[in-house]
């Protein structure tokens, strides 16, 4: 790219790489700067003044600060995915290619049509969205909210995924420090040198803070070299880290922060196999706060004129840019800091116009340099900016006394004073209080754990603030255990900072408040007179401080009004809560690497591989990828692949994996004990080898999981829950076992990983089986009958489990294997079950077969289900206390027409059962009053030849036979069903006995 | 938030579970049905000291009774839980 001349690029200075030109492209022209420039400097470097459109009033804005708190420029960087709306051109490097937009202008920034917003300002105002567009309610979605959505508002979003990693890490250290700046650097020497592990976070890429422009003194030799050899002494000691591009944004509880470092943001995008940016939780056992101030505007009519900048501002980017942002520039200051800009700007060859000050008193030595430079000094204020978007030209002055004046320049300098940067010590609800010499909050308290040093202190001076950080770096060094010495502080002079305080010129035009969310002096006064004086209402009704930059140069000017307007004090008026993030945080980082496929763990079985070379569909439950069918060339859907599975187990022999049940082994002499008290029915008496269902209620007496266990020895069980519940049930038993029942000698392990678990199903299961397990082990009813389970020794000799269950209703057995024999154990029952036409079988077939056999599972378990509302109320003993015994006998819970699990079938055979319908009587008007229940569980049962279904159905039991109705206005689908007993297929059992 | 496990050391919030009021204690089985509705269901809302029940589920699966102000996040204690809502501790 070949920029043109860099017209308002000093000759000399700054920290800038002179040799580093690059390229870049705002708004389609091409443009030149260097190494060390931000989009900002740059901006200004080559003349420009106009960079956005404000965000209401489609104002001309141009650029206000040097920095993060910057109100105005915010652009549209990169193109494509990596579009990044709302970017400050004042903390975004320049890179070579660089390319970034306005925002909020049509058809573009000169021409823009939605300026004509500034007609209709008046419906705008404040609470303009709580008044004007009330009424008639339809049309807001409409007519207005599209409306404004196109008038108002800020940047684009890039509409497509974010193409860029993000990390996640944690860091731990003794002392962290925000800032680098004089008290920041101080505080890390001190630290350091006492041995404590420090962190520096700087969100500058430079490190140094305010020095970096205003120079200094320290220790006599210029700030830049004392700040070169401090940063060579830090790196030399053992454990200092200083983190540059990295915001401190936020601080919780425990010593935890937050920072968000920008790793690869001043590239165009991030080298290969490396992150965007980094989200780093630091644990600090101390930290200081060393984030400095932040210079505040003064409200005055035409405020937002470009050109119109921060004091502090204007030096940034002449002293550290080496660019000019005006040539003749004026200076309105209400302190003494202010004059700092004069110095710099007549030091870098530009012309003071004149200097507007507000204070009655102007010092011997300024008064002096203005008649040297030959400037007049006006006692007053500024009332008024000509310029539109063209930039400032002309500035009226109100003297004191009265009288106006009229001063040409193409740039104005404010300053109205300092706020100490208070976020991160007010974070935890914590109040800043009042500070009457330099017109400021400052912090009151702190998180435990966190002090503030230097000019986020309220100490201004360049001596105040390394004196501060030294003995805040010193103390909490020593605070963590660290007595190294810390020897002496760096020293400089204290500058006196003398300031009369003033916040708002009252005149004629838009005086701008909150320049992001165009709020303005008169948005307040109104607010006020509409009865929202409270700060938090004043900030809601306004928007003020809602925008992205948290009014961090607005917040206190608004209070200021506020309180001026109300007749009260700004401590009366007080401040809004602070809460983080100090900076906008992408939600990106906050997601690190967990999006897309790696958004939560995967957890596969043991045969996933297996499955996945079968050709398996696979569902999510959970955490889990269960196979759900496995279809064969030739099946037009699903459901195909599903009957045919579910033939193959009733009609031969299938298997599957169901090692995705929690799995918990329960040792102990009084284990039977603790699963009677866990459990509503009894397992204490359950014999050696054998297995038997169990049902769990929570403590309010509804049904909480259900599985079945085995006991393998005198003092061993072992215990099955639902794949959903697993953990949920561990940590509910280590609950009873640790808090409620301590006195019990008994131990939990959780086994759900250790164990492959395999269901063998289908009359021709023990064929199959005899190919697996021992020959010498026998597996005849009468050596391993129905809920029989026990160790077995599989071919081969690998020790297994096995248990004669079922949940199909078929002659079954479940077996277990260590898991990493799971797939060879897959993969053997393949082989050996090829002549009994074995077959694979997933979840859905599963789910039918359990329906056709009128098992309960999630959709029954659902939380509000009593064990009598499954058909399960005889299991509750009546000999033992248990877990949910007391409150499931609340009358409610035993009431007669509670929802009881019921079977459902279709009058006309043809229909198709649908989950969720609601059960109405016959010839009865859908609504509240008629619902009795909803279909649960549905499938299409391959024994049946038709649709089947389970329901919650009020007094269904007492209802079987009855033909009801089933309505279901999402799919538009009501029929006639027949209810029926739960158990569809093979009532008595016998199969599974057999 | 972190908190030191007493069997683990220090931990960070993410591997532990909440459950809440550690002060009910689970009534005995001739226990009426209001005295398990209490036990059950009422529960004070404390402003400032508080004993919770936490879980390391995320390291040693202790159920632990932590002391803390609700007002500050404050954590003063953190011991085993072990029959703090059983009637008689360690029978
Ligand atoms: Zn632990």
């Amino acid at each position: 790219m070949v920029g043109r001349a860099q017209t308002h690029r000093l000759e000399k200075g700054g920290l800038i790489d002179r040799s580093a030109p690059l390229g870049f492209r705002f708004d389609g022209k091409t443009f030149a700067g260097f190494q060390g420039d931000t989009l900002a400097s740059a901006l200004i470097a080559n003349g420009v003044k106009l960079v956005g459109r404000s965000f209401k009033y489609h104002r001309p804005r141009g650029i206000l600060t040097a920095g993060s708190e910057e109100p105005n420029a915010l652009v549209e960087l990169r193109n494509g995915a990596r579009r990044e709306p709302n970017t400050k051109a004042t903390t975004a490097e320049l890179y070579d290619g660089l390319e970034a937009a306005s925002q909020n202008r049509w058809p573009s920034l000169r021409h823009d049509m939605m300026a004509v917003n500034q007609l209709f300002a008046p419906i705008f105002v404040a609470g303009f969205y709580y008044k004007t567009f009330m009424w008639p309610a339809k049309f807001w979605e409409a007519i207005y909210e599209p409306a404004i959505r196109r008038a108002a508002g800020l940047g684009r979003a890039s509409g497509v995924a974010d193409p860029d990693h993000y990390d996640k890490a944690w860091a731990h250290c003794d002392v962290l420090i925000a800032g680098s700046g004089p008290a920041g650097l101080a505080a890390a020497l001190a630290a350091g040198r006492s041995g404590a592990r420090v962190i520096l976070c700087e969100e500058d890429f430079v490190v140094g803070g305010r020095p970096l422009a205003d120079g200094g003194t320290i220790d006599g030799m210029p700030a830049a070299e004392w700040i070169s050899r401090t940063l060579s002494e830090l790196a030399a000691l053992p454990d200092v880290r200083i983190m540059t591009r990295t915001t401190l944004f936020g601080v919780y509880d425990g010593g935890t922060h937050g920072a968000i470092e920008r790793v690869n943001d001043h590239l165009p995008s991030p080298p290969e196999h490396q992150v965007r940016q980094r989200l780093w939780r630091i644990v600090a056992k101390r930290s200081i706060v060393a984030a400095g101030a932040i210079e505040r505007p003064i409200v005055f009519a035409g405020n937002d004129t470009p050109g119109v900048m921060m004091a502090s501002a204007v030096r940034s980017y002449v002293e550290r840019y080496a660019a000019t942002p005006a040539r003749r520039i004026a200076l309105f200051t209400n302190n003494e800091d202010g004059w700092r800009t004069v110095e710099t700007a007549l030091g870098a060859g530009l012309q003071i116009a004149a200097v507007v000050d507000a204070r009655p008193d102007v010092s011997p030595a300024h008064r002096a340099l203005a008649a040297k430079a030959g400037f007049p000094i006006m006692n007053g204020s500024v009332g008024g900016v000509d310029g539109g978007k063209h930039g400032v030209r002309k500035i009226t002055v109100s003297l004191t006394g009265g009288a106006r004046a009229e001063v040409e320049a193409d740039g104005l300098a404010v300053s109205g004073g300092w706020n100490p940067a208070v976020g991160l010590t007010s974070y935890h609800r914590g109040r800043p209080k009042w500070q009457n010499d330099i017109a400021a909050f400052v912090p009151d308290s702190a998180p435990p754990g966190m002090v503030a040093a230097g000019a986020a202190n309220g100490a201004f001076s360049l001596g105040a603030c390394l004196r501060q950080g030294f003995a805040a770096g010193a103390a909490a060094a020593q605070d963590t255990g660290r007595s190294g010495k810390a020897g002496t502080a760096p020293a400089a002079d204290d500058e006196a900072f003398s300031l009369t305080p003033l916040w708002h010129v009252a005149g004629k035009g838009k005086a701008f408040v909150d320049y992001q969310h165009d709020v303005t002096a008169s948005d307040i006064e109104l607010a006020q007179r509409e009865g929202f004086e409270s700060v938090e209402h004043l900030k809601r009704y306004t928007t003020l401080g809602m925008a992205t930059d948290q009014g961090k140069t607005s917040n206190v000017a608004g209070l200021a009004i506020m309180a001026a307007v109300s007749g009260k004090s700004i401590p009366e008026t007080g401040t809004t809560i602070y809460r983080p993030p100090y900076v906008p945080v992408a939600i990106g980082a906050f997601a690190g690497h967990h999006r897309d496929e790696n958004f939560h763990a995967t957890r596969l079985t043991p045969s996933h591989h297996w499955a996945s070379e079968q050709g398996a569909v696979f569902v999510d439950t959970g955490l889990w990828k269960r196979a759900q069918w496995y279809p064969r060339p030739g099946e037009k859907d699903w459901l195909e692949s599903v009957t045919r599975e579910v033939k193959a187990v009733r009609g031969g022999v299938g298997f599957c994996d169901v090692s995705t049940l929690g799995k918990i082994d329960v040792h102990g002499p009084d284990a039977g004990a603790f699963l009677d008290r866990v459990y509503i029915n009894t397992f204490s008496n359950l014999a050696v080898g054998k297995a038997r269902y169990g049902l769990m209620l929570r403590e309010d007496g509804i049904v909480y999981d259900d599985g079945t266990t085995s006991r393998l020895a005198e003092d061993h069980y072992f215990l099955t829950t639902t794949t959903a519940k697993a953990g949920l049930v561990m940590q509910h038993l280590e609950f009873c076992r640790q808090v409620l029942f301590p006195e019990l000698d008994v131990q939990l392990t959780s086994v759900s990983d250790q164990w492959a678990q395999f269901s063998i199903a289908g009359p021709k299961t023990r064929d199959l089986l005899r190919e697996i397990v021992d020959p010498a082990e026998d597996l005849s009813n009468e050596g391993f009958p129905f809920m029989g389970a026990r160790e077995v020794t599989l071919r081969g000799g690998i020790k297994g489990r096995l248990f004669r269950i079922s949940f199909s209703g078929e002659m079954a057995f479940e077996i277990s294997v260590p898991a990493r024999y799971g797939d060879a154990l897959a993969r053997n029952l393949m082989l050996a079950g090829k002549p009994l036409g074995v077959t694979p079988y997933g979840t859905e077939a599963l789910g039918v077969m359990r329906i056709e056999k009128g098992h309960v599972a999630g959709p029954e378990l659902n939380g509000t289900t009593t064990a009598a509302d499954l058909g399960l109320g005889k299991m509750m003993s009546t000999k033992k206390d248990y877990i949910g015994r007391v409150m499931a006998g609340r009358e409610a819970l035993v009431a007669p027409d509670r929802q009881v699990v019921v079977g459902i079938k279709p009058v006309d055979k043809t229909s198709r059962l649908r989950s969720g319908a609601h059960i109405i009587p016959k010839g009865r008007t859908p609504g509240p009053d008629t619902d009795q229940g909803y279909v649960t569980s549905v499938c299409f049962s391959p024994v049946l030849d038709q649709w089947i279904g389970l329901g919650l159905v009020e007094r269904g039991r007492e209802r079987i036979g009855e033909i009801v109705h089933t309505h279901d206005p999402l799919r538009g689908e009501d029929y006639d069903v027949e209810l029926c007993s739960p158990v569809f297929y093979d009532p008595d059992g016998g199969r599974q006995r057999g | 938030m972190r908190i030191v496990c007493p069997f683990c050391g220090e931990r960070e919030l993410g591997e532990f579970t909440y459950l809440g009021d550690a002060k009910p204690v689970r009534p005995a089985a001739s226990a009426s049905e209001d005295e398990v509705f209490d036990y059950v269901y009422l529960r004070d809302n404390v402003a400032g000291q508080m004993s919770e029940y936490w879980y390391h589920g995320g390291g040693c699966r202790a159920w632990l009774k932590v002391t803390r102000n609700t007002l500050t996040h404050e954590i003063s204690a953190v011991e085993p839980a072990a029959g703090v809502g059983a009637r008689k501790v360690g029978a």
